[in-house]
Formats: C-alpha cells, sequence, structure tokens
C-alpha cells in the first residue's frame, strides 16, 4: 500500500488526480477503523493532515469558511487552536452538534471535511449544514467549484465529489438568527445518532431551515415542514412581534418533519421510532429557537 | 515505510512499517512501549489514549505515516525515570484500578484535563473521561482519583491535599 503524504493544498491535488483510487485519510475517526478491521484495503492512503489550507477558518462578509481540516473540537471550541474560540459562537448549530460527536479524543481528531466525505446517513454535521444551506468547497487539478449541500449527498456514503476532487472548506452563511440541534442515542458520549435534527431560523431572510439526520438514505431537508412554519411565522406577525407560537404550529412542525423522513429498522433503532422521535425533536428544537429568539428580542429591547 | 518519532521525549525509529498499520500497532509491537492497550481497534474504548503533538487520541486510529516526525506522549512519559505523576498516585490510592486494562488511557485523559483545568466540575471530569471505557470499577473509584488528584495538583508540590 502506498502512502502519499503531500505537503500543500497543490501536492494534494495533484496526487488525488494521479491516484483516484487512494482514499483520503485525515482524523482517521472512520478510514482506520475499516483499515484496522481488514475491511478496506485501498492500494493507497493520502495523507491530508500536513496541508496547511485545509486548517483554520475565517469569516468574510456573511459567510464563514470552514477548512475541510478543522477538528470537531476546534468548532466546539473546546480544544481551539491559536485564539480561535469564537468559531463555536460563530456557528453555534455546528459547535452543537459537534458536541455530539464521539467523545473528546475522537473530536480532537475527526475534521468536517471527513464527515462529509464519508457523508454517512448518521454524519452529525450534516443535518446543521443542510438547515443553514452551506455549500462545500472542492477542488481538483481541474479547478475549484461549490457544491450546494442540498446536491452534496447522493446516496448512502455517497457523495457529489469526481474521484479527482477533494473537500477543501465548508462554507456556512453567518447566522442571523438562533440555530438549534438535536440527537437521540442511548448514552451520551460514543453514540451513532438513531435521529437527529437541526433548526435554523433566519428573520433576516425569514427563512426557516430544517436538516435531518439518520432517518433516510442521506440527510435530508424537510422542506414542508419549513414552508409550513415560515408561512405561520409571516402570517401571525410573529417574527416582528415575536409572540408565543400556537401549540398547533408546534405539533404540525413537528409532524410534518416527520413525515420528510423515510427511515428504516435497524440496529440502533426501528423506523417507526425514529418518526415519533424525529416529530419530537422538531417540536422540542423549534421551542429552544424560539425561545432563544424572544429573548434576543427582549435583550435588544432593553439595550 | 521508516516511521521517526519522539516518543516520550526521545527519537524513536521503527523500519518496513506498513503505511496502514496503527501508531497503537507502532508504540506497542515496533517500539516497545506496550503500555497503551489495544482493545476495541475503532476508538470506542480509549484505552489506547496517547498525546499526538500535545492532544489526546485514539493511538488506534491515526495511521502509522501519519505520525511520522511527530511528537508522541505515552502513559509511560507522563512522569521522568521510575516516578509516578500525581494522577497515577492518585489513581492508585483511590483503588481505581481493577484489571487495569483501561487505565493507561484513563491515566492521559485524566492528565489531560488536569493540565487544561486544575480544578474541573464534575460535569467536565465525567465529560473528559466519556471516551475511556472500564468495566470493571463502575468508575465512582476513578472519579474520586481525579478529585483526589485535582486536589493534590492544587495543594503544589509536597501538600497532600487534604
Amino acid at each position: 500500500m502506498e502512502f502519499l503524504r503531500p505537503e500543500s493544498l497543490g501536492e494534494a491535488l495533484a496526487a488525488r488526480a494521479a491516484h483516484p483510487e487512494a482514499v483520503p485519510l485525515a482524523g482517521g475517526t472512520d478510514v482506520m477503523v475499516e483499515l484496522n478491521f481488514a475491511r478496506r484495503r485501498p492500494a493507497a492512503l493520502l495523507d491530508l493532515t500536513r496541508v496547511g489550507e485545509l486548517t483554520g477558518w475565517h469569516a468574510d462578509g456573511g459567510t464563514v469558511r470552514v477548512g475541510a481540516g478543522v477538528t470537531y473540537a476546534e468548532l466546539t471550541g473546546e480544544r481551539a487552536s491559536g485564539g480561535q474560540t469564537a468559531l463555536g459562537r460563530l456557528l453555534p448549530g455546528l459547535a452543537m452538534a459537534a458536541r455530539t460527536v464521539g467523545s473528546p479524543q475522537i473530536r480532537n481528531r475527526g475534521t468536517i471535511g471527513g464527515n462529509l466525505g464519508s457523508a454517512s446517513p448518521a454524519g452529525d454535521c450534516h443535518p446543521v449544514l443542510l438547515a443553514s444551506g452551506a455549500s462545500v468547497e472542492a477542488a481538483s487539478v481541474r479547478g475549484r467549484r461549490q457544491v450546494p449541500i442540498d446536491d452534496f449527498f447522493t446516496g448512502v456514503k455517497r457523495n457529489a465529489l469526481a474521484p479527482d476532487e477533494l473537500i477543501t472548506a465548508v462554507l456556512v452563511p453567518a447566522p442571523g438568527g438562533p440555530e438549534q440541534f438535536a440527537k437521540i442515542g442511548t448514552r451520551n458520549a460514543m453514540v451513532i445518532a438513531v435521529a437527529a435534527f437541526a433548526i435554523v431560523l433566519d428573520p433576516v431572510r425569514r427563512r426557516v431551515g430544517t436538516g435531518i439526520g439518520s432517518a433516510a438514505p442521506t440527510p435530508v431537508r424537510a422542506v414542508a415542514a419549513e414552508r409550513l412554519l415560515a408561512g405561520a411565522l409571516a402570517g401571525d406577525g410573529l417574527w416582528e412581534s415575536r409572540g408565543p407560537l400556537p401549540e398547533q404550529v408546534v405539533t404540525e412542525f413537528g409532524q410534518a418533519v416527520s413525515a420528510a423522513a423515510s427511515p428504516i429498522d435497524d440496529v440502533r433503532g426501528t423506523a417507526g421510532y425514529r418518526k415519533q422521535a424525529l416529530a419530537v425533536l422538531a417540536s422540542r428544537t423549534l421551542g429552544w429557537a424560539w425561545r432563544d429568539y424572544r429573548a434576543a428580542g427582549q435583550q435588544a429591547g432593553r439595550g | 515505510m521508516r516511521i521517526t518519532a519522539t516518543v516520550n521525549g526521545t527519537t524513536h525509529q521503527a523500519d518496513d512499517v506498513w503505511p496502514g498499520e496503527s501508531l497503537l500497532f507502532v508504540l506497542r509491537e515496533r517500539m516497545g512501549l506496550p503500555g497503551s492497550k489495544n482493545a476495541c481497534e475503532q476508538g470506542e474504548c480509549g484505552s489506547c489514549t496517547v498525546y499526538l503533538d500535545g492532544v489526546p487520541v485514539c493511538a488506534c486510529l491515526v495511521a502509522a505515516g501519519q505520525a511520522d516526525g511527530r511528537q508522541i506522549v505515552t502513559v509511560e512519559g507522563l512522569a521522568a525515570g521510575g516516578a509516578l505523576h500525581p494522577v497515577q498516585q492518585a489513581f492508585i490510592d483511590a483503588g481505581a484500578v481493577q484489571c487495569g486494562f483501561c487505565t493507561p488511557g484513563l491515566l492521559v485523559a485524566a492528565h489531560d484535563l488536569l493540565a487544561r483545568d486544575p480544578s474541573p466540575s464534575e460535569a467536565d471530569v465525567r465529560e473528559a473521561l466519556a471516551g475511556n471505557l472500564c468495566r470493571c470499577t463502575g468508575y465512582e473509584k476513578i472519579l474520586d482519583a481525579v478529585r483526589l488528584a485535582a486536589a493534590r495538583l492544587a495543594a503544589g508540590p509536597g501538600g497532600d491535599g487534604a
């Protein structure tokens, strides 16, 4: 087995083009399990941990560019390097999702780019990226492109990357309102989601974003639920009044999210359980997000 | 491939390393450092926890080639010579060691926690150890050991923390 270790993005893209059979390797939290258990014997590994261009993040106007090599621990801020604790505050939904990944050891190694590369339906970042309308930046020797997150997941553990492409960054619109994420599992640590849900409320664009994890062949949005909630918020003037959400809206939103899922029975849970759980997660996270929105309004009113 | 890394402050070299093998295998089987334990090989149990460039990771999930040129500290390197680090002594004194298989990983995780936060909350201790499984102790004695180590470290050298 060949071990390719580029030290710049240019070298990495050249290696990717020359060795399309090579498996990209960053934190190793997915790839190394497959190697340790002899489930996979790739002809080559493409180590990306020495490619400086993939690390770090910066906020540019309304977009936060998160390098593919940014770890979950950097997203949460629990182990921020170079005074970058602000990332968790800048992208709170992503920080919440990253906080539910594995354990401290796993969060220290696993990366957002690796999460997308693996493209598991249970990937913890995915619901938040869907809800916030993020884009995945992919690069090859042919150039760079942005793939809208809605087009990125193409099947179970499949994504829209071409064989010569690498994920270089994730472009996340800076939140204009509250974000929430919730995930169900048998314990707090070391859990693959039985079901997960993210909600993003954008009062500026009057937009509702959603993302469902572990309840369909790919992570998916609940588009009908987004429309239903956005319609209710606009129709009742709730964005402006920040008044209490009608109970019926909360319940119907949960039902619409549940209806958007197409789960299966597996070792972690049944399809029926996942459907029920998603309705609860959606109603609950909406309640939290709306509480945050109302509290922010009160704070602004006092200021 | 040849792997050269600084392990516990000393340069170690291993030849004919298969690039797909783990740092854990290199440490245990090629560098003669069996302190880090091999249990789950999938990052679930934490018994192989080592510092890689100062950050605790599961050595079973680091490819050998990724460790080339890096700084590694294993349980064997937490204290110099034959001495024990206060975290290690606290595990003994609190009865936090039974079969001992999980202990090296827990020691590195606890060592890292107390280096970052000398007086962690109960929730912080549980979170810091959430990636380390123990099948003997029921964890209570381990939590006692971390509290004891924190108290002793706060009391300073020679202090008994009482």
